[in-house]
């Protein structure tokens, strides 16, 4: 088998950026391998627009935008093989991957991106009683069903969790004619996008029920109604606020989890918050020459970050291939914390030899803060301090540091970002 | 004189605005904490408009189904219209992003167009 330089795990746009990314910094030697019969991942099915306003100013549907990517991909002439599973990264960088022409195959690789996406939170992690009837879909699964396959899974939809992928497919279902009776959210707000709640549900009168849950599912065969009720400061349901609807399907919409799998295996250090891996400012895993970007590392809302991110991934693989595949000693390593209110930070260390002028350190709030700061500190001084009308755990955050800054506090050791109330 | 409530969908705060109309004129927009929420507002009760996307049945090619989108914003209240006509419609492969698939949809004047390609098999 061939060998290369750089091996790309995954063809969606975190992989397709990737991959344009280190073919312009210089490297010809790249290879992407997809699962799937096509490249450009989950935005396949994403039919809807609201893609791409950061990168393209303009608003694109996920198709559209996904194209944009695989266009240069193509035009740049980059490898990639697809109908092609990863069923192994060694910690030595050899790939182990299998398709129907090639059999099981090996690629040694000098550096590795990767770039496998999440998939949705399984439904036995939500302990729904009650029997396992058929019409119980993830939304993400009635999303293909849908766009791709153009299969209507039914015809009345209670919906739980009211993540994008929920409010969308609420309006997506409505669009083809179903009657969506209901979307409950366990919380007392929703991760959505205010745009998705009234676009996807306001427009079309659908009723949006914060701190509910289902409580009950009928149907021995297949769903014929869903039982939804109040929940209380504790989450557990209050008897009497059991509202009944009749229902033949039941989507669930309860989140991401980045698909970690291979890189649990190869040895890489994982974030027991984001579930992805835990990178330095270039986005290395502690495996040098082992990178990740996109949904694998953090769940995105927007694929602008994601297009982002990959870039530097693929810019840095270019750089560590150049350099030797050295890693950079260790010496002047800073540490990354979160706390009171900011629940992680990508990257989680910063190796100031190896770091830009501008590094983006992108973070996630844990609860709703409205009238508050961001505020950066380094050790025990407090250098920043962002007031912020809103923050809210279903958008990323971000700070950017500058080198130079950094570089006016030599025995610098941590930064911690935080939430404060004044 | 009307009142109307809507949530302001500018940034995450989605601020409750309630607009004052007066025979369909807009005369006041409260609740809003920026200047996007009254623009928003205004735009909102007086022309509220929307892009549709969908997808369209096509033959002969290597998928089942193109997906699709208005050009460009079609009146509100023409969504079910609008999807009415994507339903009926029919196209064979090869589709290319940006090709015309419906004219003037529901006589919106607006277009449906491709949002992927598909080749013919
Ligand atoms: C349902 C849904 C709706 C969304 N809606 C929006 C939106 O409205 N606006 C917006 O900006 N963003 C949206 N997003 C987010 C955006 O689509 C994602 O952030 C983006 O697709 C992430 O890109 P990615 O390349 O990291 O992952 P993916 O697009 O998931 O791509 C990962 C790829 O890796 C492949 N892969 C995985 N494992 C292997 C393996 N072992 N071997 C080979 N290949 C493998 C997969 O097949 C897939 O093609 C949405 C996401 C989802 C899931
Ligand atoms: S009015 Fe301004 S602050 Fe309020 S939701 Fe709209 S954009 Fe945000």
């Amino acid at each position: 088998m061939k060998t290369y330089d750089i091996v790309i795990v995954g063809g969606g746009p975190a992989g397709l950026a990737a991959a344009v990314a280190a073919k312009e910094a210089g490297n010809d030697s790249i290879l992407i391998l997809e699962r799937d019969h096509e490249l450009g991942g989950i935005l396949n099915q994403c039919i809807h627009n609201g893609f791409g306003l950061h990168t393209f100013k303009e608003e694109l549907t996920g198709p559209e935008y996904a194209y944009r990517f695989i266009k240069q991909v193509l035009d740049l002439g980059i490898e990639y093989k697809l109908n092609t599973m990863v069923m192994d990264i060694a910690a030595d960088k050899t790939v182990t991957a299998m398709n129907r022409e090639d059999g099981m195959f090996q690629i040694p690789a000098k550096a590795v991106i990767l770039a496998m996406g999440c998939r949705e939170r399984p439904r036995g992690a939500l302990n729904i009683p009650g029997y396992r009837p058929a019409g119980i879909f993830s939304a993400g699964t009635a999303q293909r069903l849908v766009n791709i396959e153009g299969y209507m899974p039914g015809r009345e939809v209670v919906i739980l969790g009211s993540g994008d992928i929920g409010l969308i497919m609420a309006r997506r279902m409505t669009l083809e004619g179903a009657k969506v009776k209901v979307v409950a959210e366990l919380l007392p707000y929703s991760g959505g996008l205010k745009r998705n709640i009234v676009q996807c549900l306001d427009d079309y009168g659908i009723p949006l029920k914060l701190s509910h849950t289902v409580v009950d599912i009928e149907g021995k065969e297949h769903v014929t109604a869903v039982t939804i009720a109040e929940v209380g400061p504790d989450r557990k349901p209050i008897p009497g606020t059991e509202e009944r609807y009749t229902c033949d399907t039941l989507l669930l919409s309860c989140g991401l989890i980045p698909e970690n799998e291979l890189s649990r295996s190869a040895g890489v250090q994982m974030s027991p918050i984001t579930s992805g891996p835990v990178v330095n400012e270039s986005l290395e895993t502690n495996i040098p020459g082992v990178f990740a970007c996109g949904n694998v590392l953090h769940v995105h809302d927007l694929v602008d970050y994601v297009s982002e991110e990959a870039k530097r991934a693929g810019q840095n693989a270019v750089k560590y291939i150049n350099d030797g595949c050295k890693n950079a000693e260790a010496s002047d390593v800073i540490e990354l914390v979160a706390t009171e209110g900011a629940r992680y930070t990508v990257p989680s260390t910063i190796n100031k030899s190896r770091m830009d002028d501008l590094l983006t350190v992108r973070f996630r709030v844990g609860d709703v803060y409205k009238n508050s700061f961001v505020s950066v500190y380094f050790d025990d001084e407090r250098v920043m301090h962002n007031e912020k009308r809103i923050l809210a755990p279903g958008e990323m955050e971000q700070i950017i540091l500058q080198k130079k800054k950094l570089d006016e506090y030599p025995n610098l050791k941590k930064i911690t970002v935080k939430i404060e109330k004044e | 004189m009307e009142t109307r409530e809507l949530t302001c969908i500018g940034c995450p705060m989605g601020c409750l605005l309630t607009v004052t109309l007066d025979n369909g004129e807009v005369t006041e927009v409260k609740g809003n904490t920026c200047a996007k929420g009254d623009i928003y507002a205004r735009k909102e009760v007086v022309n509220p408009t929307r892009i549709v996307t969908s997808t369209v049945k096509i033959t002969s090619g290597d998928k089942e189904r193109v997906s699709v989108k208005t050009a460009n914003d079609i009146p509100k209240n023409k969504i079910f219209e609008v999807m009415k006509d994507i339903d009926a419609a029919e196209v064979k492969a090869p589709v290319k992003i940006g090709d015309v698939l419906v004219k003037n949809v529901a006589g919106t004047g607006v277009d449906v167009i491709a949002t992927r390609n598909v080749e013919a098999v």
